[in-house]
C-alpha cells in the first residue's frame, strides 16, 4: 500500500506517467468508426461583403459529403455564438451586441472568419474540394487598430456599431479624481501600448462531433478548458439542442493559456454537421488556422496620469484605455478590459482615487479575450510603469515611492476605490524578501561589470496584485456575468477505500490529477496513489465551470474539500454505531475513526466497506453507500500578488535586450505542491517575458493581414532566451478559501512584463530613455537609441 | 499535402533525367524547405526527385588548397567536421548556426544553395569564400551562381553535386538571428584570401550581396576598426515586421566587425 503525499509535499505529477511515455489521450488521437474529416474555408479579407457562395465545384470533388454555409446555418434557425458578459456603460446602457454567426452570413470581418465547412472522406479530399469553393466576396477597406477604428471615417464592422463602439464603460470617482489632480504637486503622464498577443498553445485546437440517432444524442470531444459550459452554450444557446441529449468531453488536452476557454464557432459547426450527414465528423486546425481563428489576448492603447503630493503619495490614478475586441464578442471578450482590469488598477497601494473609462472597440481582426492573466496583466502593465515615470520625474528611489504608498500588511482587509477589497497581503514582505533574493545592493558591481564590455545593464521592479479564483457569482452578477462561476467536486469513496474524485475544473498542463489527489489524501488519509481525479466529460462529472482565472484550486479546490469533508462527517456517523459510541466522541485523525480517549479504531476502509455492505449499518437514519457532493461559491475573489525583479542587459550595437537576472517572491496564499507552483510560476514568467520582450501579433492596417501569422514570425519565447530563475514564496493565507489558497496560475504572467520593461527603461534612462513600448525588441531598442543619442551628444 | 509521385535515383544522370522528363517535378535534398511548402499546399509538384540515395554527393574531401563539400552533405555534418574546423573554421560556425538540430541533420548545403533563400546563411559562405559550385553540368564560380530572390543560374535539369571552398588565410561569420525563425535578420561572411578581402551579407537584402567599401578597407588593415565607419546604404534592402531597412543596414557594419573579430580570435 502507498503513502498518503499531502498537502505541503511535492510528489512528481501522476499525470506525467501517461504524458512523458506518449500514452496521453487528444482529441486528435481519437478515431470513430465511419469519421469524416471536416475542413474549414476561412476568408482571407479582413473585411468584405459575402455576396455569393458557390457549392457546385466543391460538392462535385472526390469523396465530398457535405458543403454547408451560412445560408444553411440560417435555414436551420440556429442562434448566434453568445456572450458571457454584458457590460454597460456609465449611463447604463447595455454594450452593443451584434450576432457572431458560426457561419459568416452577409459580412466578413477578419481574416480567419469562417464562411464554409466542407466535409470529405479523408482530410485531404476536404482540402482539395474546399479550394474549389467558389465565395464571391466584394473587398471592403479593413481597420485593425483602435485608434484608427474610432474615427469618423473610419470603416464601420456594423451598421448599428457607431465608431465600431461596442462600450464606453468606465469605473471610478471621475469627480473626487479631477479633484485630486488639481491639488498634486506633481502629475506624471504616460501613454502606452499593450502589444497583442496569440496563446499558441502546444496543442492546436481540434474537435469530433458525433450523432446517435438511436438516442437522440450527440457527443463533441473538444480542446475545451470548460466542457460544461461548451454544453450549455451550445446546446442551450446556438443549436437547441437539450441538456441531457449532449455530452461535451475535453480529453486530454495540450495547453490552453486561455484559448480554450471559450465556446468556438467550429464545435458548433462540427456538432450541427454530424447531425445532418449522420456520420462522426473530425477537424483538427492546424498551426497555421491557429493563428488566424484561436482568440488573441491584450491589444490596448492607453493613456494614463498619476497625481502625487510633494513627497511622493500618490492622490488620484486616470486611466483611459481603447481597448480591441477584434470582428465580434467572444465569450468573455467585453469583461477582460474592463471588470478584470479596472479594479485592479489600485496595485497595492493606497491611491485613494481611481478613474478609469475604456472604450470597448470592434476592428477586422480575430476576436480579442481572455489570455493568461486576463486584464490584469495589462493593469499592473500601466500602474507598475507609471510608478516607475513618477519616482524618475520626481527624483524619488523606485523602491522608496512603493514603499511610501504600499498598503502595510496591518491594513488588511482592505478596500479599494474600484470595488474589490483585499483580503490579505503582505507587499512589503514580498519586496523585502525579492531585494535580498535579487542581490540588488550589489547591483552597482554588475552594472560596472556590463558597462566594462560595452552594455547597459537595468534592473526593474514590478510589486503587483490580482485578483484570481473567479469568481464570487453575485458580485460577477452585478457586473454583467450571464452565468454562474462557483465550482463542483464529487468525493466517491470505493467499498474498498480507494477514491475517485470527478470535479468540474480540467486540467490541460497544471497538475490538478496530482495536487487534488495530495488534498484528499492529506485529508482522508488514503494512499496518494489510491485517488483518481476524473475531469473534462460532462457524462461523468455531475457540473463544473471549467478551468481559468486562476480558479481551479481557489473554487474546485474548495469545493473538494468542502465535499471530503462531507465524506468525513459521514464516515463519523457509520464509526460511532460500529464502535457504539456517540458520534460527538468520533475523531478521525491519519486514515482512522476513534472514540475519544480510548483505543477503539474503525479504519477509512473499514468505514468504506460498512458504507456498503450495511449489515451492521443505520439504516434507519443513514443511507448507505460514502459519496459526496458539493459546489462552492467563493464569498471574494482571491489577491496572490509579490515582488518580481528583472535584470537586463542591453547590447547598444544592436539594440538586443538580454534578461540576465528574474527574481520573484509571490503570495500565493497555502501551497499544496511547492514543485507545481514553481512551474507555474516559471511558465508564467515566461508567457510574460514573451510579451515584453518578442511577442507581437501585427495586423496590416487596410488589408487586415495577419503579418505574424506563423512561428516564423511570431516570436516565442525559447529556453536559451532565459537565465535560471529564481523564485520563492512569502505566503500570507487567504481569509475566505477552505485552505488558504490564493492560486498561481496567471501570477508570473502579471508581474513580469512591467518588471522587464522598467528594467530596459532604467538601463537606457542615462540616456533620456522614458518609456519603451513592448515588445522590446532590437530594432525598436535601436531606434530609440537613435533617437535619444542626438540630445546626450549635445550636451 | 498533395499527391505527387516519388523517385529515388541512385545514379546523378537518373535524377537530371527524372527533373527533365517530368514537367515541374522538384528536387528533395534534404526537403527543408520544400516540404513546409508541400505541406501547406503552396506548391503541387507531380513528383519528387530525392538525392538521398546518391552516394558521391555526400562527403567532405581536402584537397589541400581547397575543401569540397558533397552538395547532400547535412549542415550537422559540417559543423562537426575535423577537416572544416581546422580549415575553415567560419565555415563550420556557419553551418552550427543554422536552424535547429532536426534542421542541420537533414538540410543538407546543396539544398541550402540551390534554394537561395535571401536569409539563408550558406550563400554568405560560398560567396563570401569564393567558393565554386560543382553541378552535374558544369563548374559556376559564386560571383556568377547567386542571381537574387530564390535565383540562381542553375539550368532545368542541372544538379548541384558538390562546392569546392578556397582554404582562406583567415574567415569569421557573424550573424544576427530573426528572433523567431533564427533565419539571418543579416549574416555576414568575411574572408581574407591570398587576392583580398571579400565581404558577403546574407538577410538583408533580397539576396546575398558583396561590399565592395568594406573588401577594399580591410584589404588595407584585416582588422573591425578599418569597417567601423562604412555604413550601407538603405536602398534596396528588405524592410519587414521584424527589421527596418536603415536597422538591417547599420546590422551589416556591426555583423561584419564582428566577423572579422571572428575571423581573427
Amino acid at each position: 500500500m502507498g503513502n498518503v503525499i499531502g498537502i505541503g509535499a511535492a510528489p512528481k505529477r501522476k499525470e506525467d506517467q501517461r504524458f512523458l511515455t506518449g500514452r496521453g489521450n487528444y482529441v486528435s488521437d481519437i478515431k470513430r468508426p465511419g469519421m469524416t474529416s471536416g475542413v474549414f474555408v476561412r476568408s482571407p479579407h479582413g473585411h468584405a461583403v459575402l455576396r455569393g457562395i458557390d457549392k457546385s465545384a466543391a460538392l462535385a470533388s472526390p469523396g465530398v459529403t457535405a458543403v454547408l454555409t451560412g445560408d444553411d446555418v440560417a435555414d436551420d434557425g440556429l442562434g448566434s455564438l453568445p456572450c458571457g458578459w454584458g457590460i454597460t456603460d456609465a449611463k447604463g446602457v447595455p454594450m452593443k451586441e451584434p450576432p457572431f454567426p458560426m457561419l459568416a452570413q452577409d459580412k466578413v470581418r477578419f481574416v480567419g472568419d469562417m464562411v464554409a465547412f466542407v466535409i470529405a472522406e479523408t482530410p485531404e479530399q476536404a482540402n482539395a474540394a474546399a479550394e474549389l469553393l467558389k465565395v464571391d466576396y466584394e473587398v471592403l477597406p479593413s481597420v485593425v487598430g483602435v485608434l484608427e477604428a474610432v474615427r469618423p471615417d473610419a470603416p464601420q464592422l456594423f451598421d448599428d456599431v457607431p465608431n465600431n463602439i461596442c462600450c464606453d464603460w468606465e469605473l471610478g470617482d471621475k469627480a473626487a479624481v479631477e479633484t485630486a489632480f488639481k491639488k498634486a504637486a506633481h502629475v506624471a503622464k504616460l501613454s502606452l501600448v499593450n502589444n497583442r498577443l496569440i496563446g499558441n498553445p502546444m496543442e492546436p485546437r481540434a474537435a469530433i462531433a458525433e450523432y446517435e440517432p438511436g438516442t437522440d444524442r450527440f457527443t463533441l470531444w473538444t480542446t475545451s478548458q470548460f466542457p460544461h459550459v461548451v454544453r450549455f452554450l451550445m446546446g442551450a444557446l446556438v443549436l437547441n439542442i437539450p441538456q441531457h441529449k449532449l455530452r461535451v468531453v475535453a480529453p486530454d488536452v495540450g495547453g490552453g493559456f486561455g484559448v480554450k476557454q471559450f465556446h468556438y464557432g467550429e464545435e458548433a459547426v462540427i456538432t450541427w454537421a454530424a447531425k445532418r450527414v449522420r456520420r462522426p465528423v473530425k477537424w483538427v486546425a492546424s498551426r497555421s488556422e491557429g493563428y488566424v481563428s484561436d482568440r488573441h489576448g491584450r491589444d490596448h492603447v492607453t493613456e494614463a496620469e498619476l497625481a502625487l503630493d510633494e513627497t511622493g503619495k500618490f492622490l488620484a490614478f486616470r486611466v483611459n484605455t481603447l481597448a480591441n475586441m477584434g470582428g465580434y464578442l467572444s465569450t468573455f471578450g467585453p469583461n477582460i478590459p474592463t471588470n478584470l482590469y479596472g479594479p485592479l488598477l489600485g496595485g497595492v497601494y493606497t491611491t485613494p482615487a481611481i478613474y478609469c473609462n475604456v472604450k470597448v472597440v470592434f476592428t477586422n481582426t480575430v476576436p480579442v479575450d481572455a489570455y493568461r492573466g486576463a486584464g490584469r496583466p495589462e493593469a499592473t502593465f500601466v500602474l507598475e510603469r507609471i510608478v516607475d515615470v513618477a519616482a524618475s520625474e520626481m527624483g524619488i528611489d523606485r523602491v522608496e515611492i512603493r514603499r511610501r504608498n504600499m498598503i502595510p500588511k496591518e491594513a488588511y482587509p482592505y478596500q479599494t476605490p474600484v470595488l474589490v477589497q483585499y483580503d490579505s497581503g503582505d507587499p512589503m514582505g514580498c519586496l523585502d524578501g525579492a531585494l535580498v533574493a535579487a542581490d540588488v545592493k550589489n547591483f552597482g558591481v554588475r552594472k560596472a561589470a556590463s558597462a566594462s564590455k560595452g552594455k547597459f545593464r537595468g534592473l526593474g521592479y514590478s510589486t503587483y496584485v490580482e485578483a484570481c479564483g473567479l469568481a464570487p457569482s453575485r458580485f460577477a452578477g452585478r457586473l454583467g456575468a450571464r452565468g454562474g462561476l462557483y465550482e463542483s467536486a464529487t468525493v466517491r469513496v470505493h467499498p474498498t477505500g480507494q477514491v475517485t474524485v470527478m470535479i468540474g475544473t480540467h486540467n490541460h498542463g497544471q497538475g490538478h490529477e496530482t495536487t487534488f489527489a495530495q488534498i484528499v489524501s492529506d485529508k482522508l488519509g488514503v494512499a496518494f496513489e489510491n485517488v483518481d481525479i476524473v475531469f473534462g466529460d460532462t457524462d461523468r462529472v455531475q457540473f463544473g465551470m471549467g478551468t481559468y482565472g486562476s480558479r481551479s484550486l481557489v473554487v474546485g479546490g474548495a469545493a473538494l474539500s468542502k465535499a471530503t469533508d462531507k465524506v468525513i462527517v459521514k464516515g463519523k456517523k457509520i464509526a460511532a454505531h460500529l464502535l457504539e459510541a456517540s458520534e460527538g466522541d468520533i475523531q478521525f485523525e491519519a486514515g482512522k475513526f476513534s472514540v475519544a480517549g480510548t483505543d477503539r479504531i474503525k479504519t477509512f476502509e473499514e468505514i468504506a466497506g460498512a458504507a456498503y455492505v450495511p449489515h451492521n449499518y443505520p439504516l434507519e437514519v443513514l443511507e448507505p453507500g460514502l459519496e459526496e457532493q458539493a459546489y462552492y461559491d467563493p464569498v471574494n475573489f482571491t489577491y496572490p500578488g509579490g515582488c518580481h525583479i528583472a535584470e537586463v542587459e542591453v547590447d547598444p550595437e544592436t539594440g538586443t535586450v538580454t534578461l540576465v537576472n528574474y527574481t520573484a517572491v509571490d503570495d500565493v496564499g497555502t501551497v499544496i505542491n511547492p514543485m507545481i507552483v514553481e512551474g507555474q510560476l516559471h511558465g508564467g514568467i515566461v508567457q510574460g517575458v514573451g510579451q515584453a520582450l518578442f511577442e507581437n501579433a501585427v495586423y496590416d492596417e487596410g488589408s487586415g493581414q495577419l503579418l505574424s501569422g506563423s512561428l516564423m514570425d511570431y516570436c516565442m519565447p525559447r529556453a536559451d532566451h532565459l537565465p535560471m530563475m529564481k523564485v520563492a514564496t512569502h505566503s500570507t493565507l487567504c481569509t475566505h478559501t477552505p485552505m488558504g489558497v490564493k492560486g498561481c496560475g496567471e501570477v508570473g504572467t502579471i508581474g513580469s512584463p512591467a518588471a522587464v520593461i522598467n528594467a530596459v527603461v532604467d538601463a537606457l534612462s542615462h540616456l533620456g530613455v522614458t518609456h519603451v513600448d513592448m515588445p522590446a525588441t532590437p530594432n525598436r531598442i535601436w531606434r530609440l537609441l537613435q533617437n535619444a543619442s542626438l540630445p546626450v551628444a549635445a550636451e | 499535402m498533395k499527391p505527387f509521385a516519388y523517385h529515388q535515383p541512385d545514379q546523378i544522370p537518373d535524377a537530371a533525367k527524372l527533373l527533365t522528363s517530368i514537367e515541374d517535378s522538384k528536387l528533395v535534398a534534404g526537403g527543408m524547405t520544400l516540404i513546409p511548402t508541400l505541406k501547406q499546399r503552396l506548391a503541387n509538384p507531380p513528383a519528387l526527385v530525392d538525392l538521398s540515395k546518391l552516394g558521391s554527393l555526400k562527403g567532405i574531401t581536402d584537397d589541400g588548397a581547397t575543401i569540397t563539400i558533397g552538395a547532400m552533405t547535412p549542415h550537422a555534418v559540417v559543423a562537426a567536421s575535423k577537416v572544416v574546423q581546422a580549415k575553415i573554421p567560419g565555415l563550420a560556425a556557419l553551418a552550427s548556426m543554422i536552424g535547429d538540430p532536426a534542421v542541420r541533420s537533414r538540410g543538407t548545403i546543396g539544398g541550402s544553395v540551390a534554394n537561395n533563400d535571401p536569409a539563408a546563411d550558406y550563400p554568405a559562405g560560398v560567396l563570401g569564400l569564393g567558393a565554386t559550385v560543382i553541378t552535374s553540368a558544369r563548374e559556376i564560380a559564386a560571383d556568377k551562381f547567386f542571381l537574387g530572390l530564390f535565383e540562381t543560374a542553375l539550368e532545368p535539369g542541372e544538379i548541384i553535386t558538390a562546392i569546392r571552398f578556397p582554404v582562406p588565410l583567415k574567415a569569421g561569420y557573424a550573424k544576427f538571428k530573426a528572433p523567431a525563425s533564427r533565419y539571418a535578420l543579416v549574416g555576414v561572411f568575411v574572408a581574407k584570401i591570398t587576392d583580398g578581402v571579400r565581404v558577403a551579407v546574407t538577410g538583408a537584402g533580397p539576396g546575398v550581396f558583396r561590399v565592395p567599401p568594406m573588401e577594399a578597407a580591410l584589404s588595407g588593415n584585416f582588422d573591425p576598426s578599418a569597417i567601423a565607419a562604412i555604413k550601407i546604404d538603405n536602398d534596396g534592402l528588405t524592410s519587414d515586421i521584424h527589421a527596418e531597412a536603415d536597422y538591417r543596414a547599420h546590422l551589416v557594419t556591426v555583423m561584419a566587425k564582428r566577423a572579422v573579430d571572428a575571423a581573427l580570435s
